[in-house]
């Protein structure tokens, strides 16, 4: 093993093994930081705000949104989109660059992993509290035996389907992310010196102590988790993106929405990840680790799924002036000049044209212009989804029943919940848990470090 | 894992310089117990004579477990115990079914491989493994020799790792 005098280091500051354990279990063991706790009480207003319309809603039921008979799927069906796209970078970074052997993975796949549990949690409260009644979801979305004679679920519906993708997904990323967690856990518990941190960390670490065997066995474990995981992330947003492709509505009924979808999510995923990431960074002083190398990589695969998500919107349009049907044609025509066409606009914009400027090297290795446009994209992701889910409906087949979608303060508050819980979580998760995979970085430090130890 | 009572613990500070005492110590005719390091190194099953994890070929039999209980259950469900013509289709149409069917084969070989690792490894919440140093999870790579299943002497055993680059070699006694 040497350093290669070609590659540039992937960990910097000449870190010794010692220093990767004191820099990342520094924060976990120090007491909270100023800026920690003005991020975590904002991240909690919001929460107890959005709270307020989760509460409406279960006690008087979807009403309170602004949903009408034309526009009977709006911004819950947008969230949940959304989250579930954002969710697919953190199993990308983890399990495909994993199979792909790529190292840089290794500093961001941790807190990517977290962001795919939280993102994915956020995206299953939409379907869990538009049912209302949250309790009877499993009664009603599992195949359980039921007095109704018994009247099983329909396998043949991609709204069934859904739900086993999302909850495989969430569990296996869980999984995944705690196998992998298990390492830092021992490491942390062997540093601890409160009885309590050792009791609870001591718990986490299930009793590792890096036995040879165990790692053979942990690698084991790891890779065919990447390599279940992977096929396993782009069935989902299939399957997501099959609710809409099954049916017969114009602007949904098109066979180009599982790639166009998965590529969307990525695209928005690596933007959430950058958003994190950058603010991780500066919060935990953590420019050795992710430097600016990993944020230029991962700015690059912003340009390439951008771009993809650009071809497909082109090819959409395309295929609906080609398809000489006309209500198709309508509906994108009516997509992009009509009452909505300033979020046809901001879409278009934010997710084709902003990711571009990427290609110049300036743009895509400095900090502000990072964070902005991944917030931009970020943005322009759920527009895409509310262009996708309102256009498409709000002029069906009989002009008298056209009508505009309104959202109510409680569609922007279930929301405003769903950002707060991952804010919230992602803040705890930050501060108790190691937020860089220590054993991974260690092991890279003799090929990618700065120096031989 | 059974404990023997004493133990000599040689402690490294390189994962090249262990793989080479690995080598040397097994050549001697030492049996290690165990090495211990803050990361996964790369070929040290080979060095230590470990076969491949059979984790893989246990995780593709729990996945073929998931997807056939999955078909299975989803054939006599819309098929035979309440059939119902959905969208004009047959009862039994097979490509709607695969995606629960697929979803359902990663969720039993995944989860199935995961408790298969933490059963074998004895990982559970609060398990209390034989410490032989502690600083194996921060940045030390430890050698465990159980004197108990070696006939060299203690002396012997000591100067053989300190020839092959260990920094310190302790002794462990655990009661």
């Amino acid at each position: 093993m040497q350093i290669s005098p070609i590659r540039e280091p992937l960990i910097h500051g000449g870190k010794t093994m010692h220093d990767v354990s004191e820099d990342i279990c520094r924060q976990v063991e120090a007491k909270p930081s100023k800026g920690w706790m003005a991020g975590f009480a904002v991240s909690l207003a919001i929460l107890s705000i959005g709270s307020i319309s989760v509460g409406a809603l279960l006690w008087d039921g979807i009403g309170v949104w602004g949903l009408n008979k034309t526009v009977g799927w709006a911004w819950d069906i947008t969230n949940f989109v959304w989250w579930v796209g954002i969710g697919h970078a953190g199993t990308l970074i983890s399990a495909v660059l994993l199979l792909f052997r790529q190292k840089w993975r290794m500093s961001i796949n941790r807190a990517a992993e977290a962001m795919t549990i939280f993102a994915v949690i956020c995206a299953l409260m939409f379907p869990g509290l538009h049912m209302g009644r949250l309790w009877l979801g499993f009664y009603w979305a599992l195949p359980l035996p039921n007095t109704f004679g018994s009247l099983w679920v329909n396998f043949n519906s991609p709204l069934l389907w859904d739900v086993f993708a999302i909850s495989t997904y969430f569990t296996v990323s869980l999984v995944f992310w705690y196998v992998g967690l298990i390492p830092d856990f021992a490491t942390i518990r062997d540093r601890a010196k409160g009885k309590v941190s050792r009791a609870i960390y001591g718990g986490l670490a299930m009793g590792w102590m890096g036995g040879a065997k165990d790692w053979s066995r942990y690698e084991s474990v790891s890779l065919i988790l990447a390599g279940l995981a992977t096929p396993l992330v782009l069935s989902v947003h299939t399957i997501v993106s099959m609710d809409f492709a099954t049916s017969i509505i114009p602007g949904w009924h098109t066979t180009i929405f599982p790639p166009y979808f998965v590529a969307g999510a990525i695209f928005s995923g690596f933007a959430m990840v950058l958003t994190l990431m950058l603010v991780t960074r500066k919060l935990f002083k953590l420019e050795d680790y992710i430097t600016i190398q990993h944020i230029e990589l991962m700015n690059i695969v912003i340009i390439v799924t951008g771009s993809i998500v650009g071809i497909a919107y082109i090819t959409e349009f395309f295929i609906a002036w080609y398809s000489g049907v006309p209500g198709e044609q309508y509906a994108f025509i009516n997509r992009a000049t009509g009452p909505y066409w300033w979020a046809y606009a901001t879409m278009m914009t934010a997710n084709v044209i902003s990711p571009q400027l990427f290609w110049i090297k300036k743009i895509r290795t400095s900090l502000v212009s990072t964070f902005v446009i991944s917030i931009i994209v970020n943005i322009g992701m759920w527009f895409e989804r509310f262009v996708i889910v309102v256009t498409s409906i709000h002029r069906d087949y009989l002009p008298s029943s056209w009508a505009m979608f309104y959202p109510t303060k409680h569609d922007v508050g279930v929301y405003l919940f769903s950002i707060g819980f991952f804010l919230t979580a992602y803040l705890l998760f930050s501060k108790y848990f190691p937020v860089i995979n220590m054993a991974e970085v260690k092991s890279i430090l003799k090929s990618d470090g700065e120096k031989i130890k | 894992m059974a404990v023997g009572k004493n133990y000599l613990v040689g402690v490294f500070e390189d994962p090249d310089v262990v793989l080479d005492s690995i080598k040397s110590v097994r050549e001697n005719g030492v049996k290690i117990h165990e090495v211990f390091s803050p990361h996964a190194i790369h070929g040290i099953d080979d060095y230590l004579g470990y076969k491949q994890s059979r984790l893989p070929i246990a995780s593709f039999f729990y996945g073929l477990i998931g997807c056939s209980l999955a078909l299975f259950t989803i054939y006599w469900m819309l098929g035979f115990d309440w059939p119902m013509i959905i969208g004009g289709k047959d009862f039994v149409s097979l490509p709607p079914f695969i995606p629960v069917t697929f979803e359902f084969t990663v969720l039993l070989a995944a989860h199935g491989m995961v408790l298969t690792f933490f059963i074998v490894s004895d990982l559970k919440p609060w398990a209390k493994p034989p410490v032989f140093d502690e600083r194996c999870t921060d940045d030390k790579y430890i050698m465990a020799i159980d004197l108990g299943e070696n006939k060299k002497s203690k002396e012997e055993i000591n100067k053989m790792l300190s020839d092959s680059g260990a920094s310190e070699v302790n002794e462990k006694n655990f009661k």
